[in-house]
């Protein structure tokens, strides 16, 4: 906090007529999206990268952002994929030797519209009790009719694909060519360090854009296939579930992650479900069922696996639950080499307890090859 | 794995006497754990020495040894019990060497006791320096360059090595005692022999000093299934060099980016499943390169801390709870969060406020001493703040120290220069945070301060912001013409209205606080959920704030603000005591606890009111409500006007809490028990006097005085030798014995120095005479006298610093009858409902009133134990008036005698004078039972009881 006077206001209006005041950081202007909150208190700025925040305007429950300011490579994308930014406090001097900016230059650079000094935990309680709703964020917008006819515009979650909106254009490859290990990687919407994790174990990777068709990723000979994270409503899909259910028939080494796991469950008759408000969190605790072993993990998803459905398949196994509220953490299809996780293994931000995935991943595409 | 049926009853070792170090947090930590134990149906057995303690009372154990804790102690126990295991992790430092002391002689075997929660091996890997570093090395885990010395010699040839500054770090002590850093070439010599007298194997560790690192701690458990989890990171503002129990610590950490995070997590994580096969508590220390963010481990205990205590207050999770739970067998993923009550165990706090941790220190009572802050711990007690921001949290920790401050305000004492400003932080002292903050309004630059204190630039920032809110306020020299976001803005900075009032200058705290009432502008209360609002929680533990949607006129919707609901109850409010300190401490958290129940027993709804994290009363599951703030007049009010309670209850916590009574009084709220113009005329000399007179009850000769000229003429009508003391302090502060004019005049000119314009207070004293005390409960009809403890040590050692001996061993039948006669006089003139403590002089066969406490004192929980009846709970349902004496029969089971033995930390101040006089210094106490006088450990005491007196 500073002077007050030299503040612009800000105001955030909810779909369901809830308004606060605050005070404006980052970019002047309107930006509108789902809202939703994140309770992580470390890595705020591989959260803003991660594309699988697109179309979403986030709340931090955390009461200090922008403390350790900005640095290049720690981050998720290439930009600031949330649409909107919502704070209790917002640290406009920051001290980090290797930092290189400060959040609010950060911010501006990247054109988002951010508020603070509102009670962020009212709102969090707030969307914690009528779920998840559209919000519009505004600097230039007074008046309630305006506000109004914004947040109008601002489109349903549900249905909504936004994938190949921010999936690569042109494929590119990873890691050293040399590899004798090569994975295909479906990019919804992937963040840097699920790719590190994969290089980093010796992979040569192949990141393909979203609408890629089955013949032009085995041009790649890979071994493994990874379905990546991303944004939106994972029933609205069809063609990422139909490039899945080839993949499946490949018969080869298949792991997703996030909106792949909700492809893969997708792909076998499993439906998903927008969930109340979603998961997003650093703290979030799963139960590994194969191994009675437990995980921190890192989740940021607002669609899940239905659990009755899988219940009733006959060749859908339930590997991973949530040890909060028993919702499907990750599935492994009966006779096939193909798993996933709703979570985030590669966590960044996050605890790296599920990292064994990759490993996991990584010694059955070596076995497959066997 | 489900709970481990073999174990059926478990013995858990306290802490013992309270010192510089070890301190209540480990009563909280060992009640929690006993709890914790016996709702699984498991049998507790206790052992501890300390007689304040909520753990070794009968609600918590279900057998009780108040004896002491040696090994001898040790196998009494387990002769007498078929005790299945031992908990030696709930009792800091000292319940791990004696669970390692016993072990090494072969009792655990003996007996077939398993040792739960810890791995003795751990143990030595842990505590021994070089044992750890090897250890650390051998894990590929960094450390500080650091060699082992048994003797001067190898010491400075190390010295040498390594290159100044460095540490020294003596093997196996508490609170780092003995610890030095060495910056010149000259203070090595003294600081190796310091270090080596200290260790008990004669063994420090000469370490490079990583002066101007960051310090985090994590807190961690572990289950045995070896799942493991992070509950807190707290952040040192300090940086490294100043011991962890005197740093301003910060939760969540503030400057820690997720890569250093992760790194420090991954760490720990790996350090404590190596470290040994056990389930349980740990903590782990790091230092991080501010500039290469590399991490070096610093240390590792394998037990809950200091810091566990505060992480659970700060997070709301309950760590000894579940500790012991994961000792006996549990998985954390089989156990619910235990303040959601739905979600699981197994998870990671998350915080959406700051908490800002601020050690009390108590330097008045060591004169002599080095208040220098470095390696070894010198404060005695701490406090917790809770805000939705730094500042907030930050400037509400100044105003739960007690020490006048209202809020980061001037406290200094004489104007400075700037460059002496800058000079002085060059030294760290308990006051550094008060003298950056009056160096920077000075215009010292934030580079330079940085430069000279290591603190991170973040935490200097936020500082400056306070000085910039208030040079703008400063701006406005009337009240009304202050902007209301300005105002707004202030208060969720955690500005006081009496800071306020005191920057505009025209008006008073009350003033402030219509206005801004009037503006709306008033206290929300928040939840400390563990979960940062993810999931509902149940648990009633509560924080103040600022919320600007509470009272900007735009908010539009259903929001709710404040957390807190009313209930249909009818409500009664505790205080607390807030800070430890010497002459208040754990007895009144004893107290409290028992109050609260006693509160909830008689079916109102109980709401406690304090600040310090070390309490058993401020858990979460004690009172039915927690507001955890500060014991502060413009807190306690907003939580009064929001919970309009039947009454206040100001006798349990002390003089912190009994000094709030006025102004309670004024503003027409009930004090329960005894009425406030009844404890003014005991808290007031000349009120107490007159009363004293009209009852025929002889009383010292006595006067008051503000200047020297009256002293001295006062003196001469009461006699020479005269006790000269302060009004209204605590624990004989600055109190003097003098035997002429000369030393009269200096020390009032020196007590007016320090506290100017307080009214002096000059007493005959009864030189040689014996003293005693009775506590008393009284109902306004009846009194029963709890005790008479009759002190060993002649007149002239505080109160608090002699041996006394429960009930009188030395004084005539007739004295006694007389104490009690007058006890009961006094008690029901001053229509006494609850507790009251009556000081006596007793000489020549006269019984004379030397002063009457109209509260609990220091003695009661002592009395209580000793007897074996629950005089707190009795006490506080007379206050409600809920119970009449006369329908009770109390029974007081207590075969011999019982012996209060004061424990001094003098070891921590080298430099002290060791001679006890009217200033208590005694940081704790332990009991001793006697069966009779000729008890050979007695004898001796007897015999020396007047070798410590300083006149």
């Amino acid at each position: 906090m500073s002077v007050p006077q030299l503040e612009t206001p800000a105001l955030l209006l909810l779909e369901d007529g809830t308004l606060l005041k605050g005070k404006s950081f980052g970019a002047k202007g309107t930006c509108g999206g789902e809202i939703c909150f994140n309770t992580g208190m470390t890595g705020y700025q591989e959260v803003f990268t991660d594309p699988s925040y697109t179309g979403q305007v986030l709340i931090m429950n955390n009461v200090y952002i922008g403390n350790y300011g900005v640095k290049d490579g720690d981050v998720e994308s290439d930009s600031i994929k949330i649409q909107g930014l919502i704070c209790k406090n917002i640290s406009q001097r920051y001290s980090r030797f290797k930092a290189n900016d400060s959040l609010e230059n950060y911010l501006v650079k990247n054109n988002i519209v951010a508020i603070y000094d509102v009670d962020t935990r009212a709102l969090v309680q707030h969307i914690r009790s009528k779920g998840a709703m559209n919000c519009i964020i505004s600097t230039e917008i007074t008046d309630m009719e305006g506000l109004q006819a914004e947040l109008n515009k601002v489109p349903d979650m549900s249905g909504l694909e936004l994938s190949s909106t921010i999936s690569t254009k042109e494929p590119y490859t990873l890691g050293n060519p040399d590899a004798f290990l090569r994975i295909a990687v479906m990019d919804y919407g992937v963040k840097i360090n699920i790719l590190q994790n994969l290089t980093d174990r010796g992979a040569y990777i192949k990141v393909f854009p979203a609408k890629t068709d089955l013949a032009t990723l085995l041009e790649f000979q890979p071994h493994g296939f990874f379905i990546s994270n991303g944004p939106g409503d994972p029933a609205s899909m069809d063609y990422a579930v139909s490039t899945v259910k080839e993949i499946l028939n490949t018969g080869k080494p298949f792991f997703g992650i996030c909106l792949g796991h909700q492809l893969l469950a997708e792909a076998n008759g499993i439906p998903t479900y927008k969930m109340h408000h979603g998961h997003r969190g650093l703290n979030h605790p799963v139960k590994n069922l194969q191994t009675g072993k437990s995980e921190i993990t890192t989740q940021n998803h607002g669609f899940g696996v239905d659990p009755e459905a899988i219940k009733n398949s006959d060749h859908v196994e339930i590997t991973h639950v949530n040890l909060n509220d028993g919702s499907i953490e990750g599935i492994r299809i009966k006779g096939k080499k193909a798993f996933s996780v709703q979570y985030h293994p590669e966590a960044t931000p996050g605890p790296h307890d599920s990292r064994y995935l990759f490993d996991d991943f990584i010694k059955m595409i070596e076995e497959d090859m066997k | 794995m489900p709970l481990d049926h073999s174990i059926k009853s478990v013995l858990i070792i306290g802490s013992g006497p309270i010192i510089i170090g070890q301190a209540c947090e480990f009563d909280y930590s060992g009640s929690q754990a006993a709890r914790s134990l016996r709702e699984e149906g498991i049998k507790v057995i206790l052992i501890n020495s300390n007689p304040a303690t909520i753990m070794t009372d009968p609600i918590v154990a279900d057998k009780v040894y108040l004896w002491p804790l040696n090994v001898e102690s040790i196998e009494q126990i387990l002769e007498e019990n078929d005790i299945d295991a031992v908990l030696p992790t709930m009792g800091g430092q000292t319940a791990l060497n004696l669970a390692k002391e016993a072990d090494e002689l072969g009792i655990w075997e003996k007996y077939k006791v398993r040792l739960i929660g810890v791995d003795i091996k751990a143990i030595d890997k842990a505590e021994d320096r070089e044992l750890f570093r090897k250890w650390m090395i051998q894990l590929g885990v960094p450390v500080a360059q650091a060699m082992t010395a048994n003797s001067q010699l190898e010491g400075k040839e190390f010295a040498q090595k390594i290159g100044l500054p460095i540490v020294i770090r003596p093997s196996f002590t508490l609170g780092g005692s003995g610890g030095g850093i060495v910056m010149k070439q000259e203070e090595l010599e003294g600081a190796l022999e310091r270090g080596l007298t200290a260790s008990p194997m004669h063994e420090v560790l000469v370490e490079k000093a990583m002066l101007g690192w960051k310090e985090f701690e994590l807190e961690l458990l572990r289950d045995i299934n070896d799942n493991v989890v992070i509950i807190c990171t707290v952040e040192n503002l300090d940086p490294m060099g100043i011991h962890t129990g005197d740093s301003i610590t910060v939760a969540p950490a503030m400057t820690l980016s997720d890569t250093g995070f992760q790194l420090m997590r991954n760490t720990a994580l790996m350090m404590m499943r190596d470290l040994g096969n056990f389930a349980g508590g740990c903590n782990v220390q790091f230092a991080l390169n501010p500039e290469t963010e590399e991490i070096i481990a610093i240390e590792i205990n394998p037990r809950v801390s200091r810091s566990s205590a505060l992480a659970s207050k700060a997070t709301g999770y309950p760590i000894a709870k579940i500790a012991a739970k994961l000792a006996v067998g549990y998985a954390l993923d089989e156990l619910k969060n235990q303040i959601t009550q739905t979600t699981s165990a197994y998870f990671e706090p998350a915080l959406d406020y700051v908490i800002v941790k601020m050690p009390r220190w108590n330097f008045d009572k060591f004169k002599g001493a080095d208040d220098t802050l470095g390696l070894q711990m010198k404060s005695v007690g701490e406090v917790m703040a809770i805000g939705r921001t730094f500042p907030e949290a930050l400037q509400k920790a100044c105003q739960s120290l007690e020490n006048n401050a209202t809020g980061l305000s001037d406290i200094s004492r004489g104007k400075l220069k700037p460059e002496e400003m800058v000079d002085a932080l060059r030294r760290p002292t308990w006051d550094r945070i008060f003298r950056i903050k009056e160096a920077m309004a000075a215009g010292v630059s934030i580079k330079t301060i940085r430069e000279i204190t290591q603190i991170d630039r973040w935490f200097l920032y936020q500082i400056q912001d306070i000085i910039n809110l208030e040079n703008e306020i400063k701006k406005y020299k009337h009240l009304e013409k202050l902007p209301d976001d300005l105002l707004a803005q202030a208060k969720q900075m955690g500005f006081s209205d009496d800071q306020l009032a005191e920057l505009i200058k025209d008006c008073t705290a009350d003033e402030v606080y219509e206005h801004r009432k009037k503006l709306g502008i008033t206290r929300v209360f928040k939840m400390v959920d563990t979960c940062s609002a993810e999931f509902e929680a149940k648990t009633p533990y509560f924080y103040s704030t600022f919320e600007q949607g509470s009272y900007d006129k735009q908010t539009k919707g259903n929001l709710v603000f404040n957390e807190s609901n009313l209930s249909k109850k009818k409500k009664i409010i505790v205080l607390g005591s807030g800070p430890n300190r010497i002459g208040q401490g754990i007895e009144f958290d004893y107290c409290c606890t028992h109050g609260l129940l006693a509160i909830k027993e008689a079916g109102y709804e109980a709401i406690m009111v304090n600040c310090n994290p070390e309490t058993v009363s401020t858990d979460f599951d004690i009172a039915d409500k927690l507001y955890f703030e500060p014991v502060y007049w413009e807190h306690l009010w907003e939580i009064i006007e929001h919970e309009q309670p039947e009454g206040v209850i100001v006798q349990l916590g002390g003089q912190t809490a009994l000094k709030l009574a006025r102004r309670l009084h004024e503003k027409g709220i009930k004090i329960i028990g005894t009425s406030f113009d009844n404890m003014d005329i005991a808290e007031d000399r000349g009120r107490f006097s007159d009363m004293l007179k009209d009852l025929g009850i002889l009383y010292p000769n006595y006067g008051t005085a503000y200047n020297t000229d009256d002293a001295i003429e006062v003196a001469a009508q009461v006699g020479y030798p005269v006790l000269v003391r302060p009004s209204y302090v605590l624990g004989g502060q600055r109190m003097r014995i003098v035997i002429n004019d000369e030393e009269l005049e200096s020390s009032v000119l020196s007590l007016l120095k320090h506290l100017p314009g307080n009214k002096i207070l000059i007493d005959h004293f009864l030189d040689r005479c014996q003293e005693a005390e009775v506590d008393a409960i009284c109902d306004g009809e009846d009194v029963h006298i709890m005790g008479i403890m009759e002190h060993i040590e002649p007149a002239g050692i505080h109160s608090g610093d002699s041996h006394a001996v429960l009930p009188a061993f030395n004084l005539g039948e007739l004295e006694v009858t007389e104490m009690k006669d007058i006890a009961k006089k006094i008690a029901l003139n001053l229509n006494i409902r609850g507790l009251i403590n009556i000081q006596f002089a007793i000489k020549d066969g006269k019984v004379f009133v030397i002063e009457a406490n109209p509260r609990a004192s220091r003695t009661t929980p002592f009395i209580a134990k000793a007897y074996g009846v629950p005089y707190l709970n009795i006490a506080t349902k007379v206050m409600l008036g809920e119970l009449k004496l006369k329908d009770l029969k109390i029974e007081k089971k207590l075969e011999g005698y019982a012996v209060k033995e004061p424990i001094f930390s003098f070891n921590k101040f080298p430099n002290v004078n060791k001679e006890l006089g009217p200033e208590m210094k005694s940081t704790g106490e332990a009991i001793r039972f006697i069966k009779n006088l000729r008890d050979p450990w007695f004898r001796q005491l007897y015999k020396e009881r007047s070798m410590h007196l300083s006149k």
